[in-house]
């Protein structure tokens, strides 16, 4: 792996159906379609590419069904690939992460990796206390001693500016700005080096979406850990990403500078999206 | 520092059409360290769009930038990729445009201070020097700690240049760094790009006061529509 990258990724795909010869050349932005006309196999990510260094932000935006989800899901195991590599500093050797054994997955995603779902339903368990939420994650990566695990959990629900008094209150009875910290102090439970953010501000209302970001900036900046961030709002990327990749119908169509690819974008797709956001 | 050959972009607009629009064609030019380019001509010369093109906000359409680095490299800065830009960006190249990118609810001290911060300074070393280029550029103090989202467009302005020269670029580009300053604000802001130039900052600026052009440039260059 090249020097200060965390992350190599290459190739990666995600099919779902059986796959036809001519499903690469029949799908993407050219035709407006991941679905391939021949055998009706949807290619919501072909071919993606990149690399993610240490402490850095990259941005992914895209229309809805663009593949930005099943991309970052890729990365957390969440989805199992069809194709491509993920190779991560510092695991495996160096070796494709995607071929290791499930448990040994299971382990590098409860301690190397956090992630913020855009649907918190997914990410928390909402009958479980917001406390406990975070404490599975602990528990995940093999710390049991329950001392620490009370105070870690503290510690992270104080960074993530939760009122101490919500740790025994079930996230169903949070808002939803709340619900998004405490899966954010759930991502960062492990103190990992890549943490992965879907959508993370959407739905919540404009003075609380600050508040997230802002939170998200001070981690990246106190802690530098790695992040890939997906956003269908260009202001987040805008705030957030060093590095943006923009992504249509299941392909990565331009990637850049986050400024290049705001004032300077090359891909049609690209433009369209700029221009209909500014 | 830096020789630029040849350099041309042309924005290709697909959402118009596929219009093409010629931004500059076929610019040449060298800056050694310790100099001062001007860059002169009407609007939509395509001034901006030059030094965008060597911040690399913009890529260029054809030809090459060769920037010599702090370790004495010669690299195409039309060819790196995106991590080297951001590496040069961060210690080497500082950019001050028309308009202050404001980071919203952080202090225009810390806005400030975090670029050096960024480039391995302490926090305490970094708001010192904040601090002192914040009252050179006399910035009153009761607005250091407040957003600067809520500055007048000269206060803006002065905290981009400041932001631009905090961490000693080795090549710095100005974009109009004293169109909205006061007399005495842009006095100050020239003394200092007066003393970076001294140290050795190379320099690419575009300025709309031509007797200030004149009198900062060691060499000129005249874009033409």
């Amino acid at each position: 792996m090249r020097d200060g990258n965390l992350l190599e990724v290459r190739g990666l795909g995600k099919r779902y159906g059986a796959g036809c010869p001519d499903c690469a050349s029949t799908t993407g932005p050219d035709f407006s379609t991941n679905a391939c006309p021949r055998c009706g196999t949807v290619a919501a990510l072909h071919d993606a590419s990149f690399d993610l260094r240490e402490g850095e932000i990259l941005g992914i935006v895209g229309e809805s069904g663009s593949g930005k989800s099943t991309l970052i899901q890729c990365l957390y195991f969440d989805v199992k690939p069809s194709q491509g590599t993920v190779r991560m500093a510092g695991e495996a050797d160096g070796q494709d992460l995607l071929e290791l054994p499930r448990a040994h997955q299971r382990r590098l995603r409860a301690c190397r990796m956090g992630m913020v779902y855009q649907n918190p339903l997914r990410g928390l368990r909402m009958d479980i206390t917001s406390g406990a939420n975070v404490a599975e994650k602990l528990l995940e990566a093999g710390t049991f001693h329950f001392r620490r695990i009370r105070d870690r959990t503290a510690e992270l629900l104080d960074g993530t500016e939760i009122p101490a008094r919500y740790m025994d209150v079930p996230p169903r009875s949070l808002s939803g700005g709340m619900q998004q910290r405490i899966q954010i102090a759930k991502a960062l439970a492990n103190n990992p080096p890549l943490v992965l953010l879907d959508e993370v501000t959407s739905g919540l209302d404009v003075s609380v979406q600050a508040r997230v970001l802002d939170l998200i900036r001070e981690l990246q900046r106190e802690l530098r850990i790695s992040m890939v961030v997906v956003s269908h709002d260009m202001g987040v990327i805008r705030l957030l990403a060093d590095r943006t990749l923009v992504m249509k119908n299941g392909r990565v169509v331009e990637s850049g500078l986050t400024d290049q690819i705001l004032e300077d974008p090359r891909h049609p797709y690209s433009q369209l999206l700029v221009h209909s956001t500014l | 520092m830096i020789r630029v050959e040849a350099l041309t972009k042309t924005f290709h607009l697909h959402v118009r059409g596929g219009t093409r629009i010629e931004a500059f064609h076929d610019v040449s030019f060298r800056v050694s360290a310790g100099q001062f380019l001007g860059v002169s001509g009407p609007s939509g010369s395509g001034k901006s769009s030059l030094l965008k093109c060597l911040y690399r906000t913009y890529v260029p359409t054809q030809g090459a930038m060769w920037y010599t680095d702090a370790a004495g490299h010669s690299r195409d800065l039309a060819a790196e990729d995106e991590h080297a830009i951001l590496d040069l960006r961060r210690r080497e190249i500082g950019y001050v445009s028309q308009f202050f990118p404001v980071i919203p609810r952080v202090s225009a001290l810390d806005t400030l201070a975090n670029g050096m911060v960024g480039r391995g300074f302490t926090r305490l070393e970094s708001q010192a020097r904040a601090r002192d280029l914040l009252s050179r550029l006399r910035i009153p103090r009761p607005l250091w700690d407040l957003f600067p989202s809520t500055f007048s467009g000269g206060e803006k302005q002065r905290l981009n240049i400041i932001h631009a020269v905090i961490s000693r670029p080795r090549l710095l580009l100005l974009d109009e760094p004293t169109a909205s300053l006061d007399t005495a604000a842009a006095k100050e802001a020239v003394s200092l790009i007066e003393e970076l130039k001294r140290d050795g900052t190379a320099m690419i600026g575009v300025f709309h006061d031509a007797a200030l052009l004149s009198r900062l440039s060691d060499e000129l260059v005249e874009m033409n529509r």
